[in-house]
């Protein structure tokens, strides 16, 4: 096989600038290691940026293989809107969702590496007997006009057909993703005067403090503290606060400010599952605390949060 | 002779059966001959519990009344030439199928009146001799209605005018058996014979309808004026083999050689059953499926032939039986048997004995019927005793008894004047008039057999009649009532009388005439008819003798003593049903036990193991099927792997 | 140097990117690797082109982008209602569809 390489290199040498030979040799590492880089790494915010460093790095091959067009739209559409809506939706999931490394399928893991390279290799050993002695015709005929006319022309004419047939297949796909995503609804819709009457009888007309208010931090997981020195348990957006719980942070929320720094009581890290989307549980808990004494003014700390994959 | 004889039969042949009259007139009462007895049995099987006191009457009645109509339809049809005395009476289109299209309809022609007048006359007679011998019977409403049942499906069957619909009177006369044997359904014997006939009476059955069908796929038609005027046109083959399955039919029904096992059984039923039914009617329904069917038989010499073999072989064996057993309703049965050989071997003489046969089945109604009668009346005198060694001595007790059934007995071994002289007498000469061995074969034994006849029948007047009284204790025999020694009495003087009325300037033969044909007259006789007759009588006269010398003159031992090996096999039927069982039944359960061993181990087994490959096989397959979207990727991947395989393979 | 070289990178892309969905669980970065695959044909559509010396296979990649948007749409949508259902974006979990 590397003999054959050599004499296709050797043929189609005349048709490969300098320039190209060295961005090849940039390139391809940076799009090989990224993508080696998106299967093993652990975290999926970590393998979705590898992934677009691919793509930007895929669109800097095409602007060198003169596709000035497409660059732009890889750049544009599947590093910008695609990678981005990746990402939106990795955060919505729950970033902290990462595999675990042990691999449950019997046998999947060497049969899916002997595959992978088994299949690489076949594909190299057909490109390299399907292009044996084939030269490169380049694309200076046909990017006369520039790139974007040309393709233009094609698109326009030739394949007229097929690009309208694209924006049934976008409408189709942007209706379908709203259709999944729709939730039924199981209760009545609440009213203005509903959601008012509620928060009246409620018990608590007024609005809930803000997070970090007398505080020395105004992090959103910084409780405010009361005019006696204690933390308002409800001034922490319970999301906040189940997010933090969910990672085993020490939450200083519901306790007396003089233990905080002392004693780190040890919190359960709660499962996910459990405590997702109930935020009833949250309030109904306990609010517990002891009056504060003057001697030890509170001193709540700004939760610290580990960055955690 | 024989180019007499064929000529004979090639005239006969090519002349059609004449098409029947449309019934008009008085005719139109031919379908009350089957309603009447039909309507009578209906009233009494619905009618339940309500018509026990009154039940037997109206039986009696529909009897009688489809008598009379009978009686009036003969003097209509005597008003008509010869060859208008066949009357079709159109009832209704049964199986308007679009290539197979059957007409219920009835046919009076002389040879049916025939039957008619005997069915529907001995059939009243012992309809009233029930009304006595029956009087004790709780069931005595549901008999009543059996017998009209039976009187309306062999009406049915002597008056179709198709195979078709003698079929269904074929099997309704079948049904009625069975339930007449079976009457007395708290006797397991009784059961068990009523099985025994239905089953043996259905291989028989399987001949008729075979041949039905063959007719239809022949004829294209059922009925006896298309089957039988277009029988020349059809080859011999077919003819043979319609004419034998015929046969087959007959035997069954008229307990001929292989399928006379069931008769002796059958007189489990009530005696005016055996008299009615097995002896005077339906037994004879074979002869007259022979007879009717002559036009095939006169084709198909063959047939002929195992017709004529399978009476000479029956009335050997009945008689032979007739002369070992000692249940006096059983030697009787036997006699029937023997009877009905001869009868059957005329029918199978052709057109020479058809007559005769009908001749012998008429005269042998009334006198069987009355001797059956008679042996009612003795049994019913010593409370049900049927062996004959514990009677003896009832002629001075039973003095009507004995005389209708003395008359019935001289009138059975032959003696001149009395009926069955005329009748067996003609058997005999014709049997020997067939000419050839087989004519020699076929007359010696009708003549040997009506010399044990004599011996046998001799037999059981001997030990019934005379000698000392072997009764029973406690056993006070009577004169039976007049409801039941009327009928024997008129029966008796029909024993004496029917053969030289019926003979007598061949009136029985002219009647018949237009249906079975000239019966062709010989011009050389193979023995001359009054040497025949002398050489008969004497032979006759020895089984007489022979028969008082062994059981008339010494004492009865109350129970059989040991016997010769060929007393022994007569005793036992002639080992009939260890035949029947030795090559039919042991083979079947065989086969049966065989055949499920079969389906058990070798179909069900490859089925059941078929599937159970394919269900193990999916069990473990279905492993496969792990719900992890993965696993399906790699095969799928690994798949698309192999296909960039291959065509690498083939470029390269 | 030949324009062979970026149809070796295709290859070599498109085969991890396949391995990657083989081997990872979590639905959204199997995805990627599925977008990833995509690329990979997108590079070799390109590089065709320039082989031959016409657009066509600019414009062939040009429509895999477009489809691979609206496939991304309705993918995303479909892990986003699993994982509202199930509460996991993991493909095991995801099995009751078996046996």
């Amino acid at each position: 096989m590397t003999s054959l390489t050599l004499n296709s290199l050797a043929l189609a040498a005349s048709h490969m600038s300098t320039a190209e030979t060295v961005g090849f040799w940039i390139l391809a590492p940076i799009a090989l290691l990224g993508a080696l880089g998106v299967i093993f790494a652990r975290s999926a915010v970590h393998a979705g940026l590898l992934l677009g460093l691919v793509m930007l790095s895929l669109g800097v091959v095409y602007g060198v293989q003169d596709a000035q067009f497409l660059m732009f739209v890889q750049l544009i559409v599947y590093a910008g809107a695609v990678m981005s809506l990746f990402l939106f939706v990795l955060m919505l999931v729950g970033i902290d969702s990462s595999d675990s490394l042990v691999e449950t399928l019997r046998a999947q893991r060497p049969l899916a590496l002997l595959l992978g390279l088994g299949f690489a290799v076949l594909l190299v050993a057909g490109i390299a007997d399907a292009t044996t002695g084939t030269t490169s015709a380049g694309l200076e005929e046909a990017n006369a006009d520039g790139n974007v006319l040309g393709l233009a022309k094609l698109l326009f004419t030739r394949y007229v057909f097929a690009f309208e047939l694209t924006s049934a297949l976008l409408i189709t796909a942007a209706l379908g993703a709203m259709v999944l995503t729709h939730r039924e609804k199981i209760g009545p819709k609440l009213t203005q005067k509903m959601m008012m009457q509620e928060r009246v009888r409620g018990g608590r007309p007024s609005p809930l403090p803000g997070p970090g208010v007398f505080a020395r931090s105004n992090a959103v997981g910084t409780p405010a503290l009361l005019p006696d020195g204690t933390a308002a348990s409800e001034s922490v957006s319970p999301s906040v606060a189940q997010t933090l719980a969910g990672r085993g942070v020490e939450s200083v929320v519901g306790r007396h400010p003089a233990t905080i720094d002392a004693q780190p009581a040890p919190v359960e890290p709660e499962s996910f599952e459990a405590e997702s989307f109930q935020p009833e549980t949250f309030e109904a808990e306990p609010f517990e605390w002891a009056p504060s004494s003057p001697e030890s003014p509170p001193e709540p700390e700004p939760a610290t949060t580990e960055e955690d994959a | 002779m024989s180019v007499l004889a064929s000529q004979a039969l090639a005239q006969l042949a090519a002349a059609p059966a004449p098409s029947p009259v449309p019934a008009s007139g008085s005719f139109s009462l031919t379908v009350w001959l089957v309603l009447l007895p039909l309507i009578g049995a209906a009233v009494l099987l619905l009618s339940g519990r309500r018509a026990d006191p009154w039940g037997h009457l109206v039986g009696v009645a529909a009897s009688v009344a489809s008598f009379l109509v009978a009686v009036v339809l003969f003097f209509s049809l005597q008003g008509h030439a010869g060859d208008e005395r066949s009357i079709g009476q159109h009832l209704f289109s049964w199986v308007p199928v679009a290539g197979f299209h059957v007409d219920a309809g009835l046919l009076l022609d002389p040879l049916s009146m025939a039957f008619v007048l005997l069915i529907t006359g001995v059939g009243s007679l012992i309809h009233i001799y029930s009304v006595g011998y029956m009087s004790h019977d709780a069931g005595r409403r549901r008999f009543f209605g059996y017998l009209n049942l039976f009187v309306a499906a062999m009406l049915l069957l002597v008056l179709a005018d198709g195979y078709l619909l003698l079929y269904v009177g074929w099997e309704g006369v079948g049904l009625a058996s069975y339930l007449l044997i079976g009457f007395w359904t708290f006797k397991p014997t009784a059961a068990t014979a009523a099985k025994k006939a239905f089953v043996v009476n259905r291989v028989g059955d399987v001949g008729l309808g075979l041949a039905i069908m063959l007719m239809f796929a022949t004829f294209g038609t059922t009925s006896f004026v298309g089957v039988l005027g277009n029988a020349d046109f059809v080859s011999s083959g077919t003819l043979t083999a319609i004419g034998l399955l015929l046969l087959l039919g007959a035997c069954g029904k008229s307990a001929q050689a292989p399928l006379q096992t069931w008769l002796l059984d059958a007189m489990e039923g009530p005696t005016p059953v055996s008299a009615l039914i097995h002896a005077a009617t339906m037994v004879t329904a074979g002869v007259y499926l022979v007879v009717r069917s002559g036009p095939i038989f006169d084709l198909a010499p063959d047939a002929r032939l195992a017709v004529t073999i399978v009476g000479a072989v029956t009335l050997s064996m009945g008689a032979l039986i007739g002369c070992a057993k000692d249940d006096i309703k059983k030697v009787l049965a036997a006699s029937t048997m023997s009877q009905i050989g001869y009868m059957v071997l005329a029918a199978g003489l052709g057109p020479a004995g058809y007559a005769i046969a009908i001749l012998h089945l008429l005269t042998h109604g009334f006198f069987k019927a009355g001797m059956f009668l008679g042996a009612g009346s003795v049994m019913h005198a010593l409370d049900d005793e049927v062996d004959m060694r514990r009677y003896g001595g009832l002629r001075k007790v039973m003095p009507i008894t004995f005389v209708t059934f003395g008359l019935g007995y001289l009138a059975i071994i032959g003696l001149p004047p009395f009926s069955g002289f005329f009748s067996k007498d003609k058997i005999i000469e014709a049997a020997f008039d067939k000419g050839g061995t087989s004519g020699w074969v076929l007359g010696t034994t009708a003549l040997v057999a009506a010399g044990v006849t004599a011996f046998y029948m001799t037999r059981l007047m001997a030990m019934t009649f005379f000698g000392e009284a072997r009764w029973a204790k406690g056993a006070h025999p009577h004169e039976a009532p007049s409801v039941m020694t009327a009928p024997m009495v008129v029966l008796a003087i029909g024993s004496v009388c029917a053969g030289g009325l019926l003979v007598l300037g061949g009136s029985l033969q002219n009647w018949l005439e237009p249906v079975v044909g000239q019966s062709v007259e010989v011009g050389a006789h193979t023995i001359s008819p009054t040497v025949l007759t002398l050489i008969t009588l004497l032979v006759v006269g020895g089984g007489v003798a022979g028969g008082w010398v062994v059981f008339g003159r010494r004492s009865i031992p109350v129970t059989a003593p040991a016997a010769g090996p060929l007393v022994v096999a007569a005793r036992r039927d002639l080992y009939g049903d260890a035949a029947n069982e030795a090559l039919l039944m042991r083979p079947g359960q065989w086969l049966t036990r065989w055949l499920v061993w079969f389906d058990g181990r070798g179909v069900d087994g490859f089925v059941n193991g078929l599937a159970a490959t394919i269900g193990g096989g999916s069990a473990r397959l279905r492993r496969w099927q792990t719900g992890f979207v993965r696993s399906y990727a790699l095969s799928m991947f690994g798949g698309a792997a192999l296909v960039v395989a291959a065509v690498l393979v083939v470029r390269l | 140097m030949s324009p062979d070289w970026w149809l070796y990178l295709s290859a070599a892309l498109f085969s991890v990117g396949a391995a990657g969905v083989l081997l990872r669980r979590n639905a959204i970065v199997v995805f990627m690797c599925v977008e990833l695959m995509l690329n990979a044909v997108n590079l070799t559509l390109v590089t065709f082109s320039r082989i031959n010396g016409d657009l066509d296979g600019q414009i062939i990649a040009f429509f895999v982008m477009v489809v691979a948007a609206a496939e991304v749409v309705v993918g995303l949508a479909i892990i986003v209602t699993i994982f509202r259902t199930r509460r996991t974006a993991s493909l095991d979990e995801a099995n009751l569809l078996k046996y």
